[in-house]
């Protein structure tokens, strides 16, 4: 046999066995070509062995040509063994697709009740500078609840108040004022807190329910005057909103402040132009506030000369109202899931 | 409080118009809450009188009139029961427009032509009277536009007065305000007090001058009660929204809108002696001017004779003293009632009255002269009648004084943080009627007795305030020290509770805090409930002493509404004991109801069961940081199932339950499905340890299985104690991984399987400290419980 005739030989036995690479359906088809051609008694290792038989200055040259043929051989199986294996990588991967748009498995989240939300806003925007929580109980009696506020009875500001009572000096609160007194009469001055809570009033239409929540604030100090109440709601109010409001105060009465205002926000549907919300009027009456009385501070024995302070409340119903589109009241206390659950 | 600027301006030139002076008022503290005209818009409406009448030939209660309008006149087709010869009545001419834009045209009525419309009251928006044509004066001139003849383009105001400003309870009052407010003067119309044409007086008692300190009566004989109010009267009354009800009753009327007196007038003939003012003897009666009859207490004021009362003083007139058609001789009535004696009788005999209204907040004491003589100059008027001699009984010693109070000018601007010239400081309050004397730190400020809500220096700063501009006064932000706010840490805050139940499907509720007495008689049998003394109604007549009653009206109304998966929480006070000693103690509540999980598309969805929920309470008391302190014991609860409740305790304390609802109250309340409650004591839930670090092992753990064989009746909290107890230090935790019953286990027992995590903080465990200590812990489990180890 000649050189010749065995380059021949050889060059299409590595076409074979390259058809056959390109033919290999798997890896296991693959690698039992590996071993055929490459293996230890593969074919072309066979070649190897057979070059003894051929003349010795003809031996590097064809014992090259069966080194190239190898590599060639090799190089064909890795790119087909790197080709096999990304597909079969394919089709796994293809296979444990899933449709990432069905639901996510376990428990669904609740919410807090929109009173409750609004209440921790409220107590946040204080908590910044300050103010902190003062609590009281919700079974007054009259003297906290009037007589100490300045409303001694057969008050005409009692009958605005439609008060739930329980025997001639017990009744629900009917306001978070008697909070203010009973912070001022245990810590006396200077005072900070706000006093968030339920209320109550005999009274249940379209626009009341015999329940709802305010929120109190006090600050009693030295050297506290009405453009501090100004200031801190003109804030507050803008805050809460998270828009710049105009805030106008309005005189008013109250037994328990002197002077006493009402506070208007400009009207947070329309802003200001006049809407059904605010009546035409372009204003929302969001609070009353005022100075403390000089009588509510002589009921807690705070020297009146030395300090002054303000005080304000809110209805916590009206602003959760505004902030976020509620229309009827009465849907904050029947709890009807569908209602609950905007409130996530 | 409704005034017509028209009225207005008799007192006051007042530039502005209507709604200008609205918003002064309301930026002042008198609340405007509306506007509106006097009358509804119309048009073409004239004076008009009828000159002839004939039956319409096709109708017999059609009637042709012949109507003179000024400058022609027309034949008019009318139906009105009142339309005759000489009447005075609105014309609505063709092409007028009537309230709610009826444009009037000819028509014809069963063939006649009619060239207008003759109107009513009602049919021009003026009143509710529809009987027949609004009847004008005989002197109304003929031809003249109706809303000029009237004054109809007028404005009415109405302000919703605060307690504090009954002198604004009056059009004089009300001009006083706003001269201070515009600095123009108050003009007041002048009328004189008649002269007396006999010498008849009526004799005055004060029996109780403390409560009424002044009376002025004065006699008018030989008056007509059936003499027609003016129109302009009528007028005035309509739009202050009084109804006109005769010319005395008007008369007294008109002057406490116009002055603010309330007055009050009797027939002569029915006063027995003289007037005694006094307390009503209790138990005594008086039938009201409004058909009612109340029976008095001691307490409550009266104007009486010498042998009945014949009014609640301040407050309503009696039947048998007052005016009627017959009446002749008439006794006015001016008195100043001291507030205190009239604050809240008005209520406590189910009224209130224009009269109750200004004496309990207080009427001006030294105006009852002026307002009678007013009163008795109309009268005269009207109705005609001689007036007698003016009579009063005073008690100086009990009439309110003017009182000086003392404002520092340092004192101003020390309360509202702004200044205000001293000059308009003092043109103020004196346009206010205040009396101002200039002192040293300020002044010294007389005030009148009809400002009974100034009576202190804040209150006469409230008024420069108020006068001068609230808008004036600069927004300022508080300076103040810097002092951090003490943070507790062995305190769970609330909002990390309510997170937990959030995240975990809850959904927060507001309930009311007084509920139904059935319904938590249900749920909360042993606890006796404070009763309201006045509930709105008999569903929110007991305070509650459970938040579950609450929770489950609110489970069922959600079930009705085709929830089935319900979760729900509340905090809020439970109300517990008696009156005297009552506990007002907040609650963390919940209620669950349906399945475990929401419905979904893969996996088990199954009802919720008692350890799903306490899973959740588990997640609650880990914010404690010693979720060991708390620990269930079954105990029993009248509104739940015996079988699958637990009272709750945080150490020796009991702090909450959780149950399921017993299947009979689920029943009684109608409530679907299987329903879980649970209440928590917040103050115990929110105490919290704060952490300690313990050195970590370097060790491995080792974890051993182990199944033992228990009665029934032994709880997995009694093994997992023994265990404990038995494994010591080395024994780092016990996790319970099965509990079978069935094949293999005898009857009447279980099998607990559970993995024991063992670890050493000082080297490895070998084999034989680990066997040492399982045989330990079995043998415990076998002396204490008569555990068996099952192989």
């Amino acid at each position: 046999m000649s050189s010749t005739q065995e380059a021949a030989g050889l060059d299409e036995l590595v076409k074979a066995a390259e058809q056959a690479v390109e033919a290999a359906a798997d890896l296991s088809a693959l690698d039992e070509l590996r071993v055929a051609y490459l293996g230890k008694k593969g074919r072309l290792t066979e070649q190897l062995k057979s070059l003894g038989r051929l003349p010795a200055d003809e031996r590097p040259a064809a014992g090259q040509a069966i080194n190239r043929a190898k590599q060639q051989l090799q190089e064909r199986l890795e790119a087909r063994k790197e080709f096999l294996q990304s597909a079969a990588l394919q089709q796994a991967l293809e296979a444990e697709r899933i449709d990432v748009t069905l639901p996510g498995r376990g428990q669904a989240s609740g919410g807090l009740h929109p009173i409750t939300r609004t209440l921790e806003r409220i107590e946040a925007l204080f908590g910044s500078i300050g103010f902190k929580v003062a609590e009281g109980p919700e079974v007054e009696d009259d003297y906290h609840n009037f007589e100490a506020l300045n409303i001694p009875a057969h008050h005409p500001a009692r009958a605005m108040h439609d008060t739930f009572y329980f025997d001639a000096h017990r009744l629900l609160r009917t306001h978070t004022s008697p909070v203010q007194v009973r912070v001022m009469q245990e810590e006396g001055a200077p005072v900070r807190v706000i006093a968030p809570g339920r209320v109550y009033r005999c009274d249940s239409d379209l626009t009341h329910t015999p329940m709802f929540h305010q929120v109190e604030g006090l600050l009693v100090d030295e050297g506290i005057s009405f453009a501090d109440l100004k200031g801190i709601l003109n804030d507050f109010l803008s805050e809460f909103f998270e828009r710049d409001l105009a805030v106008r105060f309005r005189p008013s009465y109250f037994p328990f402040t002197e002077p006493s205002a009402e506070a208007d926000v400009q009207c947070v549907m329309c802003g200001g132009d006049g809407c059904r919300v605010c009546k035409g009027s372009g204003w929302l009456e969001i609070l009353g506030c005022g100075m403390v009385h000089p009588k509510v501070f002589g009921h807690v024995g705070i020297d009146a000369e030395r300090y002054t302070g303000y005080a304000f409340g809110m209805g916590v119903e009206r602003l959760a109202m505004l902030r976020y589109g509620v229309n009827d009241l009465r849907l904050f206390f029947e709890n009807d899931l569908r209602f609950l659950r905007q409130f996530r | 409080m409704r005034i017509s600027t028209n009225w207005l301006q008799e007192w006051i030139a007042v530039e502005d118009d209507a709604q200008t002076l609205g918003d002064r008022l309301t930026m002042a503290g008198l609340e405007v809450d509306a506007l509106e005209p006097a009358a509804p818009e119309f048009s073409g409406v004239v004076v008009a009188e009828i000159t002839a009448c004939e039956r319409h030939p096709e109708a017999d209660r059609l009637q042709l009139c012949t109507v003179n309008a000024g400058e022609e006149t027309f034949q008019i087709v009318c139906g009105a029961p009142n339309a005759r010869q000489g009447l005075k009545a609105p014309l609505a001419t063709v092409g007028g427009v009537l309230p709610g834009g009826m444009k009037i045209k000819r028509a014809k009525l069963r063939g006649v032509e009619s060239f207008g419309m003759l109107c009513s009251a009602r049919e021009l928006g003026l009143s509710e009277d529809a009987a027949g044509l609004m009847e004008l004066p005989a002197d109304a001139p003929v031809g003249q536009d109706l809303r000029e003849y009237l004054a109809l383009d007028d404005m009415v105001i109405e302000v919703d007065l605060t307690p504090n400003r009954s002198d604004c309870l009056g059009v004089a009052g009300v001009a006083r305000e706003v001269s201070a407010l515009t600095g123009k003067p108050v003009q007041a119309p002048s009328f004189s007090a008649p002269a007396p044409q006999h010498q008849d007086e009526i004799a005055i008692q004060l029996d109780a001058p403390e409560a009424c300190p002044r009376y002025v009566g004065q006699i008018v004989r030989g008056v007509n009660p059936q003499a027609p109010t003016p129109l302009w009267m009528q007028e005035r009354l309509r739009r202050a929204g009084v109804r006109s009800l005769g010319p005395i009753v008007d008369v007294t009327n008109y002057v406490m809108l116009e002055l603010g007196q309330p007055m009050h007038a009797f027939d002569l003939a029915k006063i027995d002696g003289g007037i005694r003012v006094r307390m009503a003897t209790a138990g005594e009666k008086l039938e009201l001017l409004n058909g009612d009859t109340v029976e008095l207490d001691n307490e409550t004021l009266v104007i009486a004779d010498h042998s009945r009362a014949h009014a609640l003083a301040g407050v309503m007139g009696g039947e048998c003293g007052s005016v009627g058609d017959a009446t002749r001789d008439i006794l006015l009535e001016s008195a100043f009632f001291s507030p205190l004696a009239i604050a809240g009788r008005a209520r406590r005999y189910g009224l209130h009255t224009d009269s109750s209204h200004r004496f309990e907040r207080g009427v001006d004491p030294a105006l009852q002269r002026q307002a009678i003589d007013r009163a008795a100059q109309l009268i005269v008027e009207i109705a005609g009648g001689a007036p007698g001699p003016v009579c009063e009984a005073a008690s100086d010693a009990h009439l309110p004084k003017p009182l000086v109070v003392r404002l520092r000018r340092q004192r101003i601007g020390h309360l509202l943080g702004m200044e205000i010239p001293d000059e308009r400081v003092e043109a103020i309050l004196s346009a206010l009627g205040l009396t101002v004397t200039a002192v040293e730190e300020g002044w010294d400020v007389t005030v009148p007795a009809f400002r009974f809500d100034i009576a202190l220096e804040v209150d006469l700063i409230e008024e420069l305030a108020r006068v001068w501009g609230y808008d004036r006064i600069p927004v300022r932000r508080t300076a103040t020290p810097l002092a951090i706010a003490p943070q507790p840490e062995g305190k769970v805050a609330l909002s990390r509770l309510r997170d937990t139940l959030i995240t975990r499907g809850y959904q927060e509720a507001i309930t009311y805090s007084f509920v139904e007495p059935a319904l938590q008689a249900q749920l909360d049998p042993e606890q006796e409930p404070l009763p309201l003394a006045n509930p709105l109604s008999a569903d929110l007549a007991v305070m509650r002493t459970s938040l579950w009653p609450g929770l489950a009206k609110a489970l069922l109304y959600n079930q009705n509404r085709q929830h089935e998966r319900v979760r729900l929480f509340e905090t809020g006070l439970r109300f517990r004991g008696r009156l005297d000693g009552l506990a007002q103690e907040r609650l963390l509540a919940g209620i669950v109801a349906g399945n475990q999980l929401p419905e979904q598309w893969a996996g088990e969805v199954r009802p919720v069961d008692f350890f799903d929920v306490k899973g959740d309470l588990e997640a609650l008391f880990a914010a404690s940081g010693e979720p060991e302190s708390y620990r269930f014991e079954p105990e029993t609860h009248p509104a739940l199932h015996p079988g699958q409740s637990a009272r709750i305790y945080r150490g020796e304390q009991p702090v909450g339950w959780l149950g399921a609802i017993h299947p009979e109250v689920q029943r009684e309340l109608d409530l679907a499905g299987r329903s879980f409650v649970f209440e928590l004591d917040l103050e115990a839930l929110t105490r919290a340890r704060v952490p300690q670090f313990s050195p970590l092992s370097k060790f491995p753990s080792i974890r051993r299985d182990l199944a033992v064989l228990v009665d029934e009746d032994v709880s997995a909290a009694a093994i997992e104690g023994c265990v404990r107890r038995a494994g010591g230090e080395l024994l780092k935790d016990v996790v319970l991984f099965d509990v079978y019953r069935g094949k293999g286990v005898p009857q009447g027992q279980k099998s607990l399987a559970m993995g024991l995590i063992l670890q050493e903080s000082s080297r490895t465990l070998t084999d034989q400290d680990v066997d040492g200590l399982i045989q330990q812990v079995v043998s415990r489990l076998s002396l204490d419980l008569g555990a068996v180890l099952r192989e």
